[in-house]
């Protein structure tokens, strides 16, 4: 186990009120006043306010890191209070970044909290880190993820990473410096539409608890110095099974930002690194997407019987049950890509595929148009924009 | 042989669920586990696997607690009644 030394100095002092605050946590050996004074000492940054940036900065605000920021630039929705409890629902519609600034001062008025809210870019991300101590990450997104992960080695930055999914979460600290960064775990990112995220494939709001409450743990080891933390190992955890795992990470000599001959030497366009679709998905779309109203014209227009198409949902059976768009059938992606769905499918009609957003659908368009079926097309924004556009009284999610 | 491989939430929907699988493999190394783990969750190796056969590189698997990309990678020798675990990338938050 590498012996890590504290990431922050003391504060000089602490106030009569901040002893009384912190009294808990002043009697523990480990912890004291040397301790606490370095938390107030310290400078965190949390990338998102959302699933695991809710507890992580709720938790830190508590312990009495002394400063504070939040890179966040969205607002609250609805579906995200099942999870993200900084915000409430008087929150809704409002800045994220804002609303989990009042959450912060009030749990704690001795924090300093600074918002940040713009996008983290390559352009902006290593000028934000510099001013800060420790990075926690919570984004939703394997591009910043990697954002976050090289301008840490950059700088030299303790990274502490958290991720979720459904029932399982995992997380590591990464400090290039002392040990693995995660291209060391994760050099590469999975193509886009391997891999579903949370708002496609759901997350247990709890989860966030589990895996955020480990990030902020091991934030308060580092800053202070104490115990042995995730650096070089990644704890997995399986909310169904209730089990916790730990799985040995070593720092990658060939690794492409902290190995020994780097070729990452300065943050690179993540948005292409990772995708957004795949580029046969984008080719596809290209020429082939309809408006959610054009495909409420069409529906018209088959109901008078001027035109005909197969509608067809590539989403999963359980999203189907909260909303569709009338008069589709299902085949879900997944039959697309082993190509069960070519043989459901007719030839004497054009088909039109919609999903939620319109991602997968766009992955299932570029099977079907190399299949022959030329004239497909899919409905861009799916079911969530023919909701908010053409069905608002119907539930989105 | 009989080895258990813990599969991940996002490829269960191959081993109808199950977060654990029991492969009977007949010789002893990876490769040969992931094969019999395919004839069982059919459609799973692709997951694990590109189209030249290598381990994909946003998916790691452990020999008990060892990364195999530090071991022998596929032809790492696996002992009877080992556990493997298959960790993708995740980003959710």
């Amino acid at each position: 186990m590498v012996s890590l030394p504290p990431v922050v100095g003391p504060a000089d002092e602490l106030t009569i009120d901040e002893v009384r605050r912190y009294s808990r946590h002043l009697i523990i050996p480990d912890v004291g006043m040397v301790g606490q004074k370095r938390l107030k000492n310290a400078r965190v940054l949390c990338i998102g306010a959302g699933g695991l940036g809710s507890p992580a900065l709720m938790y830190l605000a508590a312990a009495g890191v002394g400063t504070l920021g939040i890179v966040e630039f969205d607002t609250v929705d609805e579906s995200n209070l099942q999870r993200q409890i900084i915000h409430g629902q008087s929150d809704v519609g409002r800045s994220k970044a804002e609303s989990a600034r009042d959450s912060v001062l009030e749990i704690n008025p001795y924090v300093t909290v600074n918002l940040h809210p713009e996008r983290l870019e390559s352009a902006n991300a290593l000028h934000l880190f510099a001013q800060y101590d420790l990075i926690v990450d919570g984004t939703d997104n394997f591009a910043t993820r990697y954002l976050v992960n090289d301008a840490c080695v950059l700088l030299g930055k303790p990274y502490v990473w958290g991720s979720i999914y459904r029932f399982e979460g995992q997380a590591s600290v990464f400090w290039s410096e002392y040990g693995p960064c995660y291209r060391c775990l994760y050099p590469d990112p999975p193509p886009p539409g391997m891999v579903p995220s949370c708002a496609e494939g759901g997350v247990l709001g709890v989860l966030c608890a589990s895996i955020g409450s480990i990030q902020v743990t091991e934030a308060i080891k580092l800053l202070t110095g104490i115990g042995d933390t995730l650096l070089g190992t990644l704890m997995t955890y399986d909310a169904l099974a209730m089990d916790y795992r730990r799985l040995r990470v070593r720092k990658d000599p060939n690794c492409a930002v902290c190995g020994d001959n780097p070729t990452v030497t300065q943050l690179i366009d993540y948005e292409a690194f990772c995708g957004t679709i795949s580029d046969d998905a984008a080719d596809a779309a290209r020429d082939a997407t309809i408006s959610v109203l054009q495909l409420r014209d069409w529906l018209a227009a088959r109901e008078r019987g001027e035109r005909d198409f197969l509608l067809v949902d590539v989403r999963e059976p359980h999203e189907r049950d909260i909303v569709d768009i009338p008069g589709s059938i299902l085949i879900p992606k997944g039959k697309f890509l082993d190509g069960s769905a070519l043989a459901e499918l007719p030839t004497d009609r054009q088909v039109v595929l919609y999903c939620k957003v319109g991602g997968r659908s766009a992955e299932a368009l570029a099977v079907t148009k190399g299949a022959g079926f030329a004239d497909a097309v899919h409905v861009g924004g799916g079911v969530v924009a023919w909701v908010a556009q053409v069905e608002p009284d119907r539930p989105s999610y | 042989m009989t080895v258990t491989v813990r599969i991940p939430t996002i490829l269960r929907s191959y081993t109808a669920g199950a977060s654990e699988v029991n492969v009977e493999a007949v010789q002893g190394n990876l490769a040969d586990v992931l094969v019999a783990l395919e004839s069982q969750a059919p459609g799973i190796s692709g997951r694990i696997l590109d189209d030249e056969g290598h381990l994909r590189r946003f998916v790691n698997i452990f020999i008990d607690d060892e990364d195999v990309r530090y071991l022998n990678g596929l032809e790492t020798e696996i002992p009877e009644r080992t556990v493997i675990s298959v960790i993708p990338a995740v980003a959710g938050g």
